[in-house]
């Protein structure tokens, strides 16, 4: 079951069948990162570009590895010293950017939707690196990759994830996988950050002890203080008091309980230094990972032929979902 | 439309891997630095297959790897749905080895070729040595195998298959007819 997508948009809408590919395709790029000559030739002569309108560094160093181990020359453009902070605007960035000819554009932003507006105007495959509240789906395909790895398998698992779930990307992409893949999920926080319609990815509750309980996976998720656009708690002690993941709490979960956080972890007020270092913990993990399922994006994507009967082609391929219009805005 | 054609039944192909078992020890004299490395798919059954006679014979364990040449193919970026990854498994330093690459049929070459490159990123084998199930001629690179199962003389747009018990359910292989459009 090949890959026939031209974006890597998000993951909602993918079938069972080709999430399981996408991980078996980045299961197959791990042995690459650990060989003394960490390169293949597989994207020799194209050209990746980055595009970050909000800050990274884990995404935007993973994507950029994973490029250059497979041969791509990769450009690396942050809104901070480019020509945005003169007042372009992301269209006419990206066609200047798409008239370069690259072979993939990698765009983070902070308005949901961005990726899937580029990829309805421009003729180059997009890679949503995260956008607004909307999705972030390497980092879920890394993440399910990591609890695919540990446990062997995702189907029945039960999955917590805790914290800001409704300004999380990381946890609607992970929803989507997640879901598909056959695992049950549990969604932890407080009342405010977990309104009604959540309950239809999975049960809810405002109590860390009893999310946690017997789960199998817990899914930390960072406080998005820089997407509230009001307070959705007093104060972050008092969030912490109530949701930071400590080893009281870990001792709620099964004895096997794997730990993930999509970082840039905020020690001490959603997850206690000592777990995050712990032996539950596959943060490291996490990491590691996310170079093989940014190798086996860029392999299926960026690698197409470019020919002159492109629109044809295009018009062949099945269209990309627009995103579903949030409930809520992003701050 | 013509049937295709059994040239190697499952008697004939283990009869020609206990030959090429036998020309393995005897140009290596003996098993010292040999290393055997299948090529994705059916070279990998074949290596194993040559690794058990290689073990009935000398009593010796070869070390055995796989080598997935799709990342270093030369027509990837001619398709419009790229091939599936399976990746590369190899436990062990090819570093001053005699390194055996086994595939189930010698065409044009490009598959070889690939494999070459993908095994150099490894490390730098003493020598490398090819083995085939079948040499079906009609190369395009410069490219030859030490040792062959059957030379099987074949037109172009002939097609050759070779069916194995591990993946296919049962030894054979087949020769069939040009397709016709």
């Amino acid at each position: 079951m090949p890959f026939t997508h031209r974006h890597l948009l998000g993951l909602e809408g993918l079938s069972r069948d080709e999430l399981t590919f996408l991980l078996d395709t980045a299961s197959s790029f791990k042995e690459i990162s650990e060989r003394d000559i960490k390169k293949v030739p597989t994207l020799r002569g194209k050209t990746v570009v980055s595009l970050f309108y909000e800050a990274s560094t884990r995404t935007r160093a993973s994507f950029e590895i994973a490029a250059k181990r497979m041969s791509a020359d990769f450009v690396s453009l942050a809104s901070s010293t480019s020509s945005v902070t003169k007042g372009e605007t992301l269209l006419d960035t990206a066609r200047n950017l798409a008239a370069m000819r690259p072979d993939a554009i990698i765009l983070r932003h902070s308005a949901a939707g961005a990726p899937h507006f580029l990829a309805g105007r421009l003729d180059c495959p997009i890679i949503n690196a995260g956008d607004g509240a909307h999705e972030h789906p390497t980092q879920a395909l890394l993440d399910a990759l990591t609890i695919r790895e540990r446990k062997g398998h995702i189907e029945g698992l039960t999955v917590a994830i805790v914290g800001d779930v409704l300004h999380s990307r990381v946890a609607r992409s992970n929803v989507f996988a997640l879901k598909t893949l056959g695992a049950a999920l549990r969604l932890v926080g407080p009342p405010t950050l977990l309104p009604p319609e959540l309950r239809a990815w999975g049960d809810t509750t405002s109590n860390l002890e009893e999310g946690v309980r017997d789960a199998d996976v817990i899914m930390m998720l960072r406080i998005q203080l820089e997407r509230q656009g009001k307070n959705f708690f007093p104060t972050v002690d008092e969030y912490s008091r109530y949701f930071c993941l400590t080893q009281r709490a870990v001792a709620h979960a099964k004895a096997d309980v794997m730990i993930l956080h999509p970082g840039p972890m905020n020690r001490g007020v959603e997850i206690a230094s000592d777990v995050a270092d712990g032996p539950y913990s596959v943060i490291m993990d996490q990491v590691t990972n996310g170079i093989a399922v940014r190798m086996a994006v860029l392999y299926l994507l960026a690698n197409r032929p470019r020919v002159e009967s492109e629109v044809e082609q295009e018009a062949a391929l099945p269209e990309e979902p627009a995103p579903r219009r949030l409930r809520r805005r992003a701050g | 439309m013509a049937s295709e054609r059994v040239v190697m039944d499952a008697q004939a192909i283990d009869r020609a891997l206990t030959r090429v078992a036998h020309e393995i020890l005897e140009r290596n004299k003996g098993t010292g630095g040999l290393a055997l490395i299948g090529i994705r798919s059916r070279g990998v059954h074949i290596a194993e297959r040559l690794r058990a006679k290689i073990r009935a014979i000398e009593d010796t364990e070869v070390p055995t790897g796989i080598i997935d040449i799709t990342l270093y193919r030369d027509d990837l970026s001619r398709s419009h749905q790229q091939p599936e990854v399976k990746g590369t498994q190899i436990g062990f330093a090819i570093d001053d080895k005699r390194v055996v690459l086994v595939d189930d049929v010698l065409f044009t070459g490009r598959t070889v070729r690939a494999a070459l490159d993908a095994l150099i990123d490894f490390g730098r084998p003493r020598n490398v040595q090819l083995v085939v199930l079948i040499d079906r001629g009609h190369r395009e690179l410069p490219i030859r195998a030490d040792y062959v199962g059957k030379n099987l003389p074949t037109a172009v747009n002939e097609s050759v298959q070779v069916r194995l018990q591990e993946s296919d359910g049962q030894d054979e292989v087949v020769i069939a007819p040009a397709e016709e459009d």
